[in-house]
């Protein structure tokens, strides 16, 4: 249904193959968030997942660190229509922490201090597409970015990518976390414009 | 900040901040009724929208522009108007250098056509007659947007709620919605309640002004606030750094994150 809009032309000419639609490339980094941002001390923080049987597989920041932080280097893409590209993180993969966790449910509800939650299915946090993120730009992760540690899965608009991580919770069906409640679309594939619902 | 315990899934850890949206979000085509300046540097846009399923006070939507080789530019705008009507009010400020916003603020006509797609957001609104607690409004600029919103939805339903706003701005050029902000502050409704206003001037005050300039401090903010001893509802919207140092200082002041909602526009932190 788009239509031209009169007299606009815009400044950036050439379209980008590596953005997805309705997406526009910047330099700066925005922050996109529901409340204050939490102060979590890395000397108290703690990672968890818990499975069906109710046990809980915990990390603290020590024990976290030492499953290995990998380079990676991948493009974000904020539902707010802004999009960095060849963005360097450092964090720990996802699979690592799953090595030794039996579940049978597909999908995670990911918790955060503060209190948000988010929904994904596993299958979009396994097999080298997400990792817990403690440093991006060669910079430790800032508190307002979601620091000291943020889920990253970059396929995904970055709400996805839930900021303070703290716990992922195995499902055995989707849920809607609290962004996805307000109006967030359940998965959020940017290639498919999965904004809201 | 909380560090309870991880929820069980199925209630999740935030259930008291959620809130279904009511009115489905969707792409609308809007018509340019009116285009008025509103403070030095950003217009008023009066917009007819004949499929607008209304919003909530404190809710955006997104602008769509599309150039005439197929490139498009989406930027998020709040909604200065509340409630099931199709006209919608928004006012933007210009970023200088910014893509979007010039265009909107000089380039825009009456009777130009413009793609919308919303209402947007549940959670950073205000719904009259759902709790009594007091509520603070505290804007940067123009985030004063979605706060007048509320403001005017308060004013209109008479909601008996205690309604304050600090709002800081450059100078008495920069104020959007001066008239109505000096009238919903000046009339009490029938049931009396009013919207308490206190401006910061950051750059220049009216000459009238007692009151010192700059930019806005903890100190003001604890005198010139609902105290967190009320524990009012608080939502907190403009530049990212505005937003990120007031939400600070709240939490050093005692309100509780829960009780604090924040709308971030823009600018690095
Ligand atoms: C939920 C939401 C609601 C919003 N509501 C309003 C509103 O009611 N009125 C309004 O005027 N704006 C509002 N904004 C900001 C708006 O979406 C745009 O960011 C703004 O108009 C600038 O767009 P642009 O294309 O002109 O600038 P761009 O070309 O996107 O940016 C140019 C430069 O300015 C910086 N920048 C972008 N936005 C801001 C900002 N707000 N302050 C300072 N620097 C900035 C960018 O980082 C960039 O470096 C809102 C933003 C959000 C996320």
């Amino acid at each position: 249904m788009s239509f031209i809009t009169r007299g606009f032309s815009g400044h950036r000419r050439e379209p980008d193959p590596q953005l997805p639609p309705g997406q526009t490339l910047v330099h700066d980094w925005p922050v996109l968030s529901a409340g204050p941002t939490p102060r979590v001390d890395t000397a108290t923080w703690e990672l968890v997942i818990r499975d069906e049987t109710g046990a809980d597989h915990r990390w603290d920041w020590d024990g976290l660190l030492a499953l290995g932080v990998e380079d990676v280097t991948v493009d974000i893409h904020c539902v707010t229509h802004w999009s960095k590209l060849g963005m360097e993180w450092r964090g720990v993969s996802v699979d690592k922490l799953f090595e030794d966790v039996e579940s049978e449910h597909e999908f995670v509800m990911a918790h955060s201090y503060g209190g948000d939650t988010t929904n994904v299915p596993l299958e979009d946090l396994l097999d080298g597409k997400a990792w817990i993120a403690v440093e991006a730009d060669g910079e430790p992760l800032t508190p307002e970015h979601g620091g000291p540690a943020r889920l990253l899965v970059p396929h995904l608009y970055f709400w996805k990518s839930a900021k303070w991580v703290r716990g992922l919770v195995m499902m055995p069906d989707d849920e809607p976390g609290f962004w996805e409640q307000n109006g967030y679309h359940l998965h959020g594939d940017p290639w498919r414009e999965e904004r809201y619902w | 900040m909380t560090q309870g315990a991880l929820t069980d899934p199925a209630t999740g850890g935030a259930e008291a901040r959620l809130a279904r949206p009511q009115r489905r979000a969707a792409w609308h085509v809007a018509r340019v009724t009116e285009v008025r300046p509103e403070t030095a540097s950003a217009v008023r846009l009066v917009l007819d929208v004949p499929t607008w399923p209304g919003n909530d006070a404190g809710a955006h939507l997104d602008v769509r522009l599309t150039a005439p080789d197929g490139y498009q530019a989406t930027r998020s705008y709040s909604v200065a108007s509340a409630g099931d009507g199709t006209q919608v009010v928004l006012a933007v400020d210009e970023v200088p250098d910014g893509e979007v916003s010039p265009f909107l603020v000089h380039d825009l006509r009456p009777g130009d056509q413009l793609e919308l797609h919303g209402p947007l957001g549940a959670f950073f609104v205000w719904r009259p007659g759902r709790d009594t607690r007091p509520v603070q409004l505290i804007a940067g600029g123009s985030g004063v947007v979605p706060l007048y919103a509320m403001a005017s939805l308060h004013g209109a339903a008479s909601d008996p709620t205690a309604f304050r706003l600090l709002y800081s701005v450059r100078t008495p050029q920069d104020v959007f919605f001066a008239d109505e902000l000096a009238s919903l502050s000046g009339a009490a409704t029938h049931d009396g309640s009013t919207l308490g206003l206190d401006l910061v001037w950051t750059r220049r005050a009216p000459d009238s002004s007692p009151d010192a300039v700059g930019r806005l401090t903890r100190q003001t903010l604890a005198a010139r606030t609902i105290p967190a001893a009320d524990r009012p509802l608080v939502y907190v919207c403009g530049p990212t750094g505005f937003v990120e140092a007031i939400a600070g200082w709240l939490q050093e002041a005692g309100h509780d994150a829960a009780d604090i909602r924040t709308e971030r526009f823009g600018g690095t932190p």
